[in-house]
């Protein structure tokens, strides 16, 4: 058992370490100060951001539906709604592509009506990270809610609180945890965003070029720039990942008492 | 103004049917086993739990009637709920627990800690009332669900199994205790349990429920007195005995002495358990038990393979023997007999 594990851990670690070994570390700030990559930097973190929010605003309430209702075909709507998760993401960003699309279901209309494109805008790669994010919130959200004690609900439904009172006040501090848990899971997916991103929203430098597309791109040209890109990737999630743990994931006395 | 209950609705593989009606001041207990339908009773009164049929009225105001289409959200009932396991919310200080439902009411925030104060301070949590309900004692998270229960001024008060969550040593004292604050309350009150213990010291009027329908309605003494089944029989069949407690033996009004192996002095009431006592013709007889008491045998009751024997006299008791130890004295009415039982068979309660 502990030989496997090791075995995990170097296939984990090896990689990583390949990156700082070949890392070209004198000229490491040259690579990092360079206009192109900040400003892949910039809109990468934007972006991954804005598909956070949007995540955190639609996931809920569809986690809550999820959870507490019951409804036909619920499991068919889980389904749907978490595709995206195990959907290759260049076939997400075809989907998209013919949905929301000059000439896409929804998007002619949008052109007809608002004179309006989505596809190769920042918006597009904000839409295009949302959908490949957004279920990893709502799984995690739903399941805190099926965990949840539903008493401490229906009390302050006794007590006088609308539905959206007692969500707001006592549901939602309660799955804090697996809320903040959600969404920086959704924020590391929409960060590394790429397959879908490039399929629906190209690849334009400062509109749509991300870190990922950036850092795929500079392999071709510039391999040493595409290493001192990934790394800072890995520096910017890593730092993410233990700091909420320590935060929040780790706060055993909160979760003891709300679970 | 009054609650007049008539509750029809089915739960998962539970058919509940009951029928019932409170007076304000009056604290009725629902007293039945796990999963007649108790909670599901208080859950329909609260709005929890929308009735499939018939139709619950909480002071002339109709809350709940499926012909008529009419329900009313549990927000907007003058209903309190003090939960099985309290419920309070655990991120919330007790202050904040007990102003909670204030505020959800759009009381001022300055307004509604002042009232959860007053509230705090008359259940006796004033050093707490900035603790969370993690850091209280099982009886201090009682009092503050009473407590938050209470603050909106509810009609009804509905109490869930308000004992069950304390360990057996606390739950004495927080009975008392309970039954001190609830006797401020001149609301209507249903408290559901399944401890008559709880519905005997609290209740003023009690209902027994077995699957799903109410069997028997009465004051705890007439629902003791004439069990209507073998399971009324067992639950709330034990003799209670009031009386004071002194140098290890309880004396009754009557005069008649309970000795008890192990009991702090003062006003108490002791539970004999009908099959713990045991039935003689003769006397004096050699015997361990402590408690020899004489009496005559008024009434006679067969319930499946036990009897049922009523034994008047100095200490009037509820008995249940056999069939073969009652066919083997041949026993008949008017028969005089010795009624024992062992002082460590008693349970003592302080009243």
């Amino acid at each position: 058992m502990l030989a496997l594990a090791i075995v995990a851990i170097s296939f984990f670690a090896l990689p990583l370490i390949g990156l700082i070994w070949r890392a070209p570390w004198s000229k490491a700030w040259t690579y990092l100060s360079d206009h192109a990559a900040l400003t892949a930097l910039r809109l990468s973190l934007h972006t991954s951001l804005w598909a956070t929010a949007l995540s955190v605003l639609f996931g809920v309430p569809l986690a809550w539906l999820l959870a507490r209702t019951q409804f036909p075909g619920r499991s068919a709507v889980r389904a749907l709604c978490t595709l995206s998760m195990v959907l290759p993401p260049v076939v997400g960003g075809v989907a998209l592509f013919f949905a929301l699309g000059r000439r896409g279901l929804v998007g002619q209309w949008l052109y007809r009506w608002f004179d309006y494109q989505l596809p190769f805008t920042t918006a597009a790669v904000v839409v295009a990270q949302t959908f490949v994010a957004m279920p990893f919130l709502v799984i995690t959200v739903e399941a805190a809610l099926r965990q949840l004690d539903t008493a401490p609900e229906d009390a302050a439904r006794t007590l006088g609180a609308s539905r959206w009172y007692g969500f707001r006040r006592v549901t939602l501090p309660a799955i804090r945890p697996a809320l903040v848990a959600g969404a920086v899971l959704s924020w590391a997916r929409a960060l590394g965003e790429f397959g879908a991103t490039i399929t629906f929203a190209g690849s334009y430098p400062g509109t749509t070029q991300t870190m990922p597309l950036a850092v795929y791109l500079a392999r071709e040209t510039n391999p040493e720039q595409a290493i001192v890109l990934s790394l800072l990737m890995i520096a910017i999630s890593f730092t993410v990942l233990v700091t909420l743990r320590d935060r929040w994931f780790g706060n055993r006395h909160d979760t003891a008492v709300l679970s | 103004m009054t609650l007049a209950a008539a509750i029809t609705c089915e739960v998962g593989s539970l058919q509940l049917a009951v029928e019932f009606a409170v007076q304000p001041g009056e604290l009725l207990a629902i007293l039945g086993p796990n999963g007649a339908g108790k909670t599901t009773v208080l859950r329909a009164l609260a709005g929890l739990q929308p009735i499939d049929e018939g139709r619950i009225t909480i002071d002339g105001t109709v809350v709940d009637d499926p012909a008529t289409d009419t329900f009313v959200e549990p927000a907007r009932r003058a209903t309190g709920m003090m939960f099985q396991q309290y419920a309070l919310f655990p991120h919330l200080s007790v202050l904040e627990n007990v102003a909670f439902g204030l505020r959800a009411h759009r009381v001022p925030k300055g307004e509604a800690r002042r009232r959860a104060h007053e509230w705090i301070e008359r259940v006796g949590l004033t050093d707490h009332a900035q603790h969370r309900p993690g850091e209280l004692s099982g009886g201090q998270a009682q009092r503050a669900a009473l407590a938050r229960a209470l603050a909106t001024d509810p009609r009804l008060l509905l109490l869930d199994e308000p004992l069950s969550a304390l360990d057996a040593g606390t739950r004495d004292a927080v009975r008392r205790d309970l039954r001190h604050h609830l006797a401020s309350f001149d609301g209507m009150r249903v408290m559901v349990t399944h401890d008559p213990i709880d519905a005997f010291a609290l209740a003023d009027r009690v209902a027994i429920i077995e699957a799903g329908r109410i069997v028997q309605t009465g004051t705890f003494e007439e629902v003791t007195a004439h069990p209507r089944s073998r399971y009324v029989a067992d639950l709330v069949g034990a003799n209670l005995v009031h009386g004071v407690v002194a140098a290890g033996a309880l004396t009754t009004a009557t005069g008649a002495k309970v000795v008890l192996a192990d009991a702090p002095p003062g006003p108490s009431f002791a539970v004999i358990r009908p099959h713990s006592i045991v039935v003689v013709r003769e006397s004096p007889f050699a015997s361990s038990a402590r408690n020899v008491w004489p009496g005559t045998i008024t009434e006679l009751d067969r319930l499946g393979d036990r009897v049922r024997l009523r034994v008047d006299g100095v200490l009037p008791l509820t008995a249940e023997i056999t069939v073969a130890a009652f066919e083997a004295l041949a026993l008949q009415r008017g028969d005089s007999v010795h009624t024992s039982v062992k002082a460590t068979d008693i349970e003592v309660y302080p009243a």
